[in-house]
């Protein structure tokens, strides 16, 4: 009696129609595979993933390949505008665009910790299936795997994504020359304050949702529309500042920026306010920088504001070969600061 | 934004700089007290607006910085214990105790959380009766209100696993044992406007008349700090050694009353020592008896335990305005924001974090042209 009581209570059988992810979701049987036909398959529907082949097999047509990854780790799962499948796929798919590529597929690789309701699987897997429609790129390959309850925090994804580069342009810091305009997508620090908000849970007078979307669409249309396009960042962890500061750094040129044309959103900057940080500082997941010949400042503009996630597009500032491989700000008030890069995150101040 | 983006205004700033230049015809030091000016006025560019004749000198009003080591290792030693979740403001925790700091006992395993209010923390003693809960009660008379509601609370409602480790200071004592010191330079203060918010600004009228400094009560925004400046300037050139308010949309000369009373109700003035500068007497504030069984130090046996500071750091010299970040020989090299050697380059607030983080590069291309 003993013997089968330690047996049951050992082994990871399969209980029927359980609500969470066990460890036998993981285990490569039964389970596994009616996890990943019920939930995962069916949410991505595509001609690849459904021939169930241990790899996705792609037609990359011409051109070049572009190729990144990148891992998700965000706490909490879900915040005001996105969650953790919202990031895994714009995060990788902007990767993809900052090379000037065009997304062609991703693949998704989940870690999950015993005991994380299906549900809460099935929404970030319905939410990763949303964004890779809208940024027109299809999850392809997999994996899964399931680890021991207190060894993960709920949910990791990772994806990585090869995209097609059709043009000849070399876009890369070192492409960067002086007299270019220094673009930016929008208002800056969205995403940094709408996760604090839900992790710290700070409430302001109106709900700062995160910035999160692809970025590829406007991306190409810069292309297509023959800009001249030197460098494209987008700016996720550390913010514009910190993006800025490393391509001076590689550039090896001045980047002069001016505070008055970078938009904040009035709640972001209230908040930031009250918190003590700087929000050039602040993660972003659908802003992004590109730097183009002056000439085409305008031409450009008018592209990126044909596009809903770059409608408030601005010329930041200039690039120029000295006085010395750095970023300055003017400020509000007329007067100029060097921009450095923060030795870590951001910590709300005391008073 | 309202109320910010009319205290950021260009032509207002540089008409008030003019009207500075304009009266100045003397040499003159003016101190800013609280860190969180230091900043608006490195990160601005504040004193480049200024006339030559003009020299700011940053105060000790950074909590953070002058936090005594013998207090943050104390904070290390309770963070470490594996009963106890350590709550702190954001920016204590990269402040160097002797061994490390709280992120590394975080990282170490010690449950050290980040809260916004030490109402937050007693939430967690609530939430959590079988463990002990700390906060780390750092600030100037600003955090002090909401700390003693945090006791005050926990008191009334015996929530006996909740403690706090007190390292409040007091800026009027501060500010008198700088202008009793024989190395003082300071001429006139921009008093903190925070503080006066809760405090008024009576306690200071005795200090303008004794030491014959004037002294004007100032905001955090660069047209506050540049008419601050105006308005110590005029008193100044005019012989005059008055206590001022510019920052009349936030502070009035009797203060937040029930914030004092509460303060009172909870803490006693008691000595209290400053990184870097000693011991100052009544200079800060203690638990009152009625609430010694939340003070965290006696909790946890550590009344009795003292640290001595290492002398390389100039933070005391720093923090009294007698010498600036960059005169001293570690700065940038054998001290940075990464491997800090004193709490002046952690904070946020602090005077060598200020100038390291938006002057650095400044010093950089000075030397550059010097060789060139």
């Amino acid at each position: 009696m003993a013997d089968a009581l330690n047996f049951a209570a050992n082994c990871p059988l399969p209980l029927g129609n359980q609500d969470h992810v066990t460890l036998a979701h993981g285990g490569g049987g039964r389970m596994m595979h009616n996890l990943l036909e019920r939930i995962v398959i069916p949410a991505f529907g595509n001609q690849p993933l459904a021939s169930r082949h241990d790899g996705a097999v792609l037609d990359v047509g011409k051109g070049r390949l572009a190729f990144t990854t990148d891992s998700y780790v965000v706490h909490p799962l879900f915040f005001p505008g996105g969650d953790i499948g919202t990031l895994a796929v714009t995060g990788t798919v902007n990767d993809l665009a900052m090379c000037g590529a065009r997304p062609l597929a991703l693949s998704a690789g989940f870690i999950i910790e015993e005991g994380l309701p299906i549900a809460t699987l099935e929404r970030v897997v319905a939410s990763m299936a949303a964004t890779a429609r809208a940024a027109s790129v299809n999850i392809v390959t997999g994996d899964t795997k399931v680890v021991d309850r207190g060894k993960g925090d709920g949910l990791f994804v990772n994806t990585a994504g090869v995209g097609v580069v059709e043009h000849a342009l070399c876009i890369a810091p070192t492409s960067v020359r002086a007299g270019d305009a220094i673009l930016c997508s929008g208002d800056v620090g969205r995403h940094g304050v709408a996760v604090m908000a839900v992790r710290e849970g700070l409430q302001f007078d109106s709900t700062i949702e995160t910035d999160c979307a692809p970025l590829a669409d406007p991306v190409l249309a810069l292309i297509a529309a023959r800009i001249e396009v030197h460098c494209l960042r987008d700016l996720t962890r550390g913010g514009l500042a910190t993006s800025l500061i490393e391509i001076a750094e590689s550039s090896r040129l001045h980047l002069a920026i001016d505070e008055s044309a970078i938009a904040i959103d009035e709640t972001v900057s209230g908040a930031c306010e009250i918190l003590g940080l700087d929000p050039l500082y602040l993660a972003n997941e659908g802003r992004f920088v590109a730097f183009v010949p002056a000439a085409q400042a305008a031409e450009a503009l008018e592209v990126l504001h044909g596009h809903a996630v770059s409608a408030g597009a601005a010329c930041i500032g200039t690039v120029s070969e000295s006085p010395a491989a750095l970023v300055a700000l003017k400020s509000r008030i007329g007067t100029r600061r060097i921009l450095d890069m923060h030795s870590g995150e951001q910590l709300p101040r005391i008073c | 934004m309202k109320y910010v983006d009319e205290y950021r205004d260009r032509a207002q700033a540089e008409g008030c700089a003019r009207a500075i230049a304009a009266i100045t015809t003397r040499p003159w030091s003016i101190m800013e007290v609280c860190g969180g000016q230091t900043h608006s006025i490195v990160r601005y560019g504040i004193d480049e607006l200024l006339p030559e004749k003009l020299t700011l000198l940053h105060g000790p009003g950074c909590p953070v910085c002058v936090t005594p080591l013998e207090l943050i290792d104390k904070a290390l030693r309770i963070a470490a214990r594996p009963e106890v979740i350590f709550c702190s403001f954001g920016d204590m925790l990269r402040v160097p105790g002797s061994g490390g700091d709280l992120f590394s006992v975080k990282a170490q395993g010690g449950d050290v959380r980040i809260v916004y209010s030490p109402l937050d923390a007693l939430k967690l003693a609530r939430e959590n009766p079988q463990r002990q809960v700390v906060f780390f009660a750092v600030g100037f008379e600003t955090t002090a209100p909401a700390n003693a509601m945090a006791v005050f609370q926990a008191h009334a409602q015996k929530i006996a696993n909740f403690s706090v480790l007190v390292s409040h200071v007091l800026v009027p004592p501060a500010i008198e044992a700088l202008l009793s010191a024989p190395d003082n330079r300071t001429q006139a203060f921009l008093a903190a406007g925070h503080v006066c918010t809760v405090m008024g600004f009576e306690e200071y009228l005795p200090l303008a008349k004794k030491y014959r400094v004037p002294i004007v009560v100032t905001g955090f925004e660069p047209l506050d700090i540049l008419q601050g400046i105006l308005m110590c300037v005029r008193q100044l050139e005019e012989g005059r050694a008055e206590v001022e308010n510019q920052y009349t949309r936030s502070v009035k000369r009797e203060g937040n009353r029930p914030a004092q009373e509460l303060m009172a109700k909870v803490f006693r003035v008691v000595a209290r020592k400053w990184r870097g500068v000693g011991e100052i007497p009544r200079s800060g504030f203690g638990l009152r008896d009625e609430f010694a069984a939340h003070d965290a130090e006696a909790r946890f046996g550590l009344v009795d335990y003292h640290v001595d500071e290492d002398s390389e750091c100039i933070s005391g010299q720093v923090l009294r305005g007698v010498r600036k970040p960059r005169e001293c020989p570690a700065f940038g090299g054998r001290c940075t924001p990464e491997r800090p050697l004193g709490a002046t380059m952690v904070s946020s607030e602090g005077a060598c974090a200020a100038y390291y983080q938006y002057r650095r590069h400044e010093q950089t291309s000075i030397t550059a042209g010097k060789r060139s």
